[in-house]
C-alpha cells in the first residue's frame, strides 16, 4: 500500500509540474496548449542530445541548464510570438486547430531529428541506484527529486503570481488585454513571458518523466497529455486545485495499476486520465461564458451552387473509375485511403462547420463502424452498414449529452477523452484489433460486388459525393440555417423557440453516423484494420491531424473535407517518390495546423476567394469604369500563407513602406495590424 | 388581466443580488418601459423572464400559467419573443435567412415563411439590404433586424432591450410610431430604454429599477414627478423651479 501511495505522489507530482505549466498559459492567453506534451517531449529530447555520452555529452547540470533555461522558455516565447498572439480574436475552432498542428508539427520534427529506427535514446534517473528508506519503502532519490521539484514549483508559481508585478500584469492580460495595455503593462511581452514560464516547465515535466518512461515521442507526450485532467480540476485557473487534481489522477493511476487484475478491462492506467477528464468536465461547472459573450466566429460557410456540386461530384466519379489505369498500385492505394479519410472528415462539416460544435473524435467513430462492419460483415453483407448508422448514431447520440452543456475547449476535450477512451479500452475488445489483422469485406450490393480496386475506389467516391450532396442540401436548408443559428447565438435560438438539445443530439449523432460508414468503407478498402489506423496521435493514421486538415481545408466546405482527406493520405506519398521533401511531408500536417493562425478560412475558401478576384479583375479589366477591392491575395500570396511567417516578421514590426507593394485590402490590413474583428465587435 | 406578470422575482450571484423581489405585468395593447441606471437588473430580469437565466425566487406568469420552469424555447413558442441589449444576429446568414430561421421556428405559422420574411424586412425598413450578410449591418439596422426576427415569432409579449441605440433621430421616430402601431394591434410589450424622451412619449406605465429592486412604478406623468427617480436616475431639469 505505501508502495501507491510513494508512486502515486510521484506521478502526482510530474502531473502537477505539466498542469501547472498549462495553467500558466491558459492564463494569460487564454489559449489551451495541445503541444504542451510535445514541448515536454522535445525538452526531453534535447536534455538527451546535450547530455547523453552517445550524443555531445555535456555535464548534466550544464545540459538541465541549457535544456530548461535557454531551450524550453526559448521554444515558449517563439511559440507566442510567432503564432498564439495572432489568434486573440480568431474563432474557436482556430484557437484549439493551431496548438494541435503546433503538436503535431514537433511530434514530426522530433522523429526526423531522432528517428526512432536509427537513435536508441534513453535517460537514466537522477543519482541512478541511490535512495533512501522511508517507511520501509525505498525512495529513490529520483522520486525525491520529483516530489522536492513539485513543491518547489507549487511555491514559486504562487509567489509569482501573487506577490510580484510580473504575476499581478500576467494576471491583468488574461481579463483585459486592451485595458492592461492602456494601464502601461506590454501584453506581448507578458504573454511571451507566460508561454515561456508554461513551456519551461512543461521541459521539467519531461526531463522528470522521460527516464521513468521510455523516450519515445508519441509516448511521451500522451503521458504528459494525462496532465489535462488535473488542469480540468481547477478549471484552468486555479494551481492548487490543479495539483489536487494531479494529487487524484496520480494515485488513482497507480491504484488501477495495482489491482489491475481485480479491475474490468476498461479500467486501466492508460483509461484513467481519459474517464478522469470524462468526469470533471461533467462535473465542473462550466463558465458562464459558454452561453453569453462567446467569441463570435467571423468564419464563413460557403454556399456552392447545385450545377457546381452536381458537375464536381460527377468529375470525382469519373475519375475515380480512370484513376486505377493511370497510378501504380501504390498510389492507387493512397487515393482510397484518402477518399474514405475525407468522408471521415465530412462528417465534422455539418458538426463543427455549420453546427459550430468541435469534436476531435471523428476518427473514433470511424473505428467503431470499422469494428461492426469487422464484426458482422467481413463478408461484405451492405445490411452491415445500418447496423453501422444505427450504433454509431446512438452512441454518438450519447455521447452529446454530457456535451450538451459544454461549448469550445470543453467539448474539444470531451470528445478527445472519448476518441482516448476508445482507442484504448473499446476497440481493443473487437477481435483482431490490437494485432491489426480484424478482417473488413468489401462491400457486395446483392450480386453486384465492389470487390476490386477500380469498384472498391468508385465505391467510395460514390459515396463520398451522396454525403457532400446531402450535406450541401442541409446546408441550403432549415437545419442548415439553425444550425448557422445556434453556432453564432445559442441565447437568441433558445427564445425564438429553437431546442437546442434535440438540435444538437440530432447533429452529433447524423455526424457520427457518417464518420461510422466512412470507417466502414475505409476498412473495406484496406481488408483488415486495427488500434493503430484509428488511434488520436499513433501509427499510420493519426485522429488529430485529420480534424486538423479538415478545418486547413475549411471546415465548412465538402471540398475542404476532401482536400484534408487526400493531402493526408497522400502528402506521405510523395516523400516516398521524391526523397529531397520527405522531411517536409512528415511536418506538413502540423505546418498547415500552424497557418490557421493567418488563414482562419481554410484553404478552399481563400482559394475560391481568390479565384472569384481574379475573375472579377478580369471582367473589370474588360470594364474599367467599375471599381472592386480583391478580398483576398493572388493564389501565390495563398500558398505563401499556408507558411508560417519567419522569425520577427509580425505584422506590427514590417516597415509602412512595405506596404506600398500590396496589391489588396487585406494584405495591406494585416501588415498594419489592423483588427477588424475587434472594430466590428465594438461598432 | 394581464398577459405577463412577474412575481417577486430575485437572483442572486454569489453575494450580490442583482434582482430583488421585482413585480412586473403588462397588459395586451400596453407598452411598459423599465428604466434605470446600468446595473439596476433590467436586462437580469429580461433573462429571468425569457428564461435565459433562473430565478432565485419568485415566479413567472404568462396569461395566468405559471411557466417558471419551462425552457427557453418553450417559452418563445408560448408567445414571449426578444431582443438583446448586446446584438445577438446571426452574423453568418443573410438579413432574409435570420427572419426565415425565426419565421420556420414558428409553429404557428400558416404562410410561406418566405413572404413572411419579406413582409417583415419591409415593415422595419430593411427591405433594401435583405441578402447582405446580417453582420455587415450597422448598428442601428442590426437592431431593427433584431426586431423583425422576434416579430417573426408572432409573440403575445415582446420584450425590447435597448432598442434605440444606435438609431439616429429620424430611425427612432420610426421606430415608435412601428412599436405603437404594434401595440395597437394588441402586443404588450416591455422595453428596457435609456431614450427618455423616448420612453416617456411610447410608455403606458414605467417601472424604475434601482440596484435590482423597484425603485417606483407608475405613469410617466408621475415617474417624472417622483423624487426617488429624480435623484436616482432621470435628475432634475434645469430650467424647473428649485
Amino acid at each position: 500500500m505505501t508502495d501507491i501511495i510513494v508512486l502515486g505522489l510521484v506521478s502526482a507530482a510530474i502531473y502537477a509540474v505539466a498542469a501547472s505549466g498549462l495553467v500558466v498559459t491558459y492564463t494569460t492567453s487564454g489559449i489551451f496548449n495541445f503541444a504542451h506534451g510535445a514541448v515536454a517531449m522535445l525538452s526531453a529530447f534535447v536534455y538527451w542530445q546535450l547530455s547523453s555520452s552517445d550524443a555531445w555529452g555535456l555535464p548534466v547540470p550544464l545540459a538541465l541548464v541549457l535544456t530548461l533555461f535557454v531551450f524550453a522558455p526559448g521554444l515558449g516565447w517563439a511559440i507566442d510570438a510567432l503564432l498564439m498572439r495572432r489568434l486573440h480574436d480568431a474563432a474557436p475552432i482556430t484557437r484549439l486547430v493551431v496548438p494541435i498542428g503546433l503538436l503535431v508539427a514537433l511530434i514530426s520534427a522530433a522523429t526526423i531529428i531522432w528517428p526512432p529506427d536509427t537513435v536508441q535514446a534513453s535517460l537514466p534517473f537522477f543519482f541512478e541506484g541511490k535512495n533512501i528508506d522511508v517507511a520501509g519503502v525505498a525512495v529513490t532519490y529520483h522520486q525525491l527529486i520529483v516530489l522536492i521539484t513539485a513543491i518547489v514549483v507549487a511555491v514559486g508559481l504562487r509567489v509569482l503570481l501573487y506577490a510580484t508585478r510580473i504575476g499581478t500584469a500576467m494576471r491583468a492580460v488574461v481579463d483585459n488585454r486592451d485595458l492592461a495595455a492602456l494601464n502601461g503593462v506590454s501584453p506581448d511581452r507578458i504573454s511571451g513571458m507566460a508561454w515561456a514560464l508554461g513551456c519551461a516547465l512543461a521541459g521539467l515535466a519531461g526531463v522528470l518523466i522521460a527516464p521513468i518512461l521510455a523516450l519515445d515521442q508519441s509516448q511521451l507526450t500522451l503521458l504528459v497529455i494525462n496532465a489535462y485532467a488535473a488542469a480540468m480540476v481547477g478549471r484552468l485557473r486555479s494551481l492548487p486545485l490543479t495539483a489536487l487534481g494531479a494529487l487524484i489522477l496520480g494515485l488513482s493511476r497507480e491504484t488501477v495499476s495495482y489491482f489491475a487484475e481485480d479491475l474490468p478491462t476498461w479500467i486501466s492506467v492508460d483509461t484513467v486520465p481519459a474517464l478522469m477528464l470524462f468526469a470533471v468536465l461533467i462535473l465542473v461547472p462550466q463558465d458562464k461564458a459558454a452561453v453569453f459573450g462567446q467569441p463570435k466566429d467571423p468564419a464563413r460557410v460557403p454556399n456552392p451552387s447545385w450545377p457546381l456540386v452536381i458537375g464536381s461530384g460527377a468529375a470525382l466519379v469519373a475519375l475515380a473509375y480512370v484513376i486505377p489505369d493511370l497510378v501504380s498500385d501504390k498510389t492507387l492505394s493512397s487515393v482510397g485511403y484518402g477518399l474514405a479519410l475525407a468522408i471521415i472528415a465530412l462528417s465534422l462539416v455539418p458538426l463543427t462547420g455549420y453546427g459550430g460544435q468541435i469534436s476531435l473524435a471523428p476518427l473514433a467513430f470511424a473505428g467503431l463502424g470499422a469494428a461492426i462492419m469487422s464484426t458482422w460483415g467481413s463478408d461484405g453483407n451492405p445490411l452491415v452498414l445500418l447496423a453501422v448508422i444505427a450504433i454509431c448514431g446512438v452512441v454518438g447520440a450519447l455521447v452529446s449529452l454530457p456535451a450538451l452543456r459544454l461549448k469550445g475547449l470543453y467539448l474539444a476535450l470531451l470528445t478527445f477523452a472519448f476518441a482516448l477512451f476508445v482507442e484504448k479500452a473499446v476497440l481493443p475488445e473487437f477481435n483482431g484489433f490490437t494485432q491489426g489483422v480484424a478482417p473488413v469485406g468489401r462491400l457486395d450490393f446483392f450480386g453486384i460486388s465492389t470487390n476490386s480496386d477500380r469498384a472498391n475506389l468508385v465505391l467510395l467516391a460514390v459515396a463520398f459525393v451522396l454525403f457532400g450532396f446531402f450535406v450541401t442540401a442541409l446546408r441550403k436548408g432549415r437545419v442548415g440555417r439553425q444550425l448557422q443559428a445556434m453556432k453564432t447565438s445559442p441565447a437568441a435560438c433558445a427564445t425564438l423557440g429553437l431546442d437546442l438539445t434535440a438540435l444538437k443530439v440530432q447533429v452529433f449523432a447524423l455526424s457520427a453516423a457518417m464518420a461510422g460508414l466512412g470507417g466502414a468503407l475505409y476498412g473495406g478498402w484496406r481488408g483488415q484494420v486495427g488500434v493503430e489506423q484509428f488511434a488520436l496521435l499513433q501509427g499510420a493514421l493519426p485522429g488529430l491531424p485529420l480534424v486538423l486538415l479538415g478545418v486547413v481545408g475549411g471546415i465548412a466546405a465538402v471540398a475542404g473535407a476532401l482536400f484534408g482527406g487526400l493531402v493526408l493520405a497522400v502528402a506521405p506519398l510523395i516523400g516516398e517518390y521524391y526523397p529531397v521533401f520527405k522531411d517536409f511531408m512528415l511536418l506538413l500536417p502540423g505546418l498547415a495546423g500552424i497557418s490557421l493562425a493567418n488563414n482562419p478560412n481554410g484553404a478552399i475558401a481563400q482559394a475560391s476567394d481568390s479565384f472569384r478576384a481574379i475573375l472579377h479583375k478580369r471582367s473589370k479589366d474588360a470594364d474599367p469604369g467599375e471599381e472592386f477591392v480583391e478580398p483576398a491575395g493572388s493564389m501565390a500570396e495563398v500558398m505563401a500563407l499556408m507558411i508560417p511567417a519567419p522569425a520577427g516578421l509580425v505584422p506590427e514590426q514590417i516597415a509602412v513602406g512595405a506596404s506600398a507593394g500590396a496589391t489588396n485590402v487585406g494584405v495591406l490590413d494585416r501588415e498594419v495590424g489592423l483588427d477588424w474583428g475587434r472594430c466590428h465587435a465594438n461598432s | 388581466m394581464p398577459i405577463l406578470e412577474t412575481q417577486e422575482i430575485s437572483v442572486r450571484f454569489g453575494g450580490h443580488m442583482a434582482v430583488n423581489s421585482v413585480d412586473l405585468s403588462v397588459e395586451a395593447g400596453e407598452i411598459c418601459g423599465l428604466i434605470g441606471p446600468n446595473g439596476a437588473g433590467k436586462t437580469t430580469t429580461f433573462n429571468v423572464i425569457t428564461g435565459l437565466q433562473a430565478p432565485t425566487r419568485g415566479r413567472i406568469r404568462l396569461d395566468g400559467q405559471d411557466i417558471t420552469s419551462l425552457s427557453a424555447h418553450k417559452r418563445a413558442r408560448s408567445g414571449i419573443a426578444r431582443t438583446f441589449q448586446r446584438l445577438e444576429l446571426f452574423g453568418s446568414l443573410t438579413v432574409r435567412d435570420n427572419v426565415r430561421t425565426a419565421a420556420e421556428l414558428n409553429r404557428t405559422m400558416a404562410r410561406p415563411v418566405g413572404d413572411v420574411a419579406d413582409e417583415l424586412l419591409e415593415r422595419v425598413g430593411l427591405t433594401g439590404v435583405d441578402n447582405q450578410r446580417a453582420d455587415a449591418l450597422s448598428t442601428g439596422s442590426a437592431r431593427l433586424l433584431e426586431l423583425a426576427r422576434a416579430l417573426a415569432c408572432t409573440p403575445r409579449v415582446l420584450l425590447l432591450d435597448e432598442p434605440a441605440s444606435g438609431l439616429d433621430e429620424g430611425e427612432t421616430d420610426r421606430f415608435a410610431d412601428l412599436l405603437m402601431e404594434l401595440a395597437r394591434d394588441g402586443l404588450a410589450i416591455l422595453i428596457v430604454e435609456h431614450d427618455v424622451p423616448l420612453v416617456m412619449r411610447m410608455c403606458d406605465h414605467l417601472t424604475v429599477l434601482n440596484f435590482g429592486e423597484v425603485l417606483a412604478s407608475g405613469t410617466p406623468k408621475e415617474i417624472q414627478k417622483n423624487q426617488a427617480v429624480l435623484d436616482a436616475y432621470l435628475g432634475q431639469d434645469p430650467g424647473a423651479p428649485g
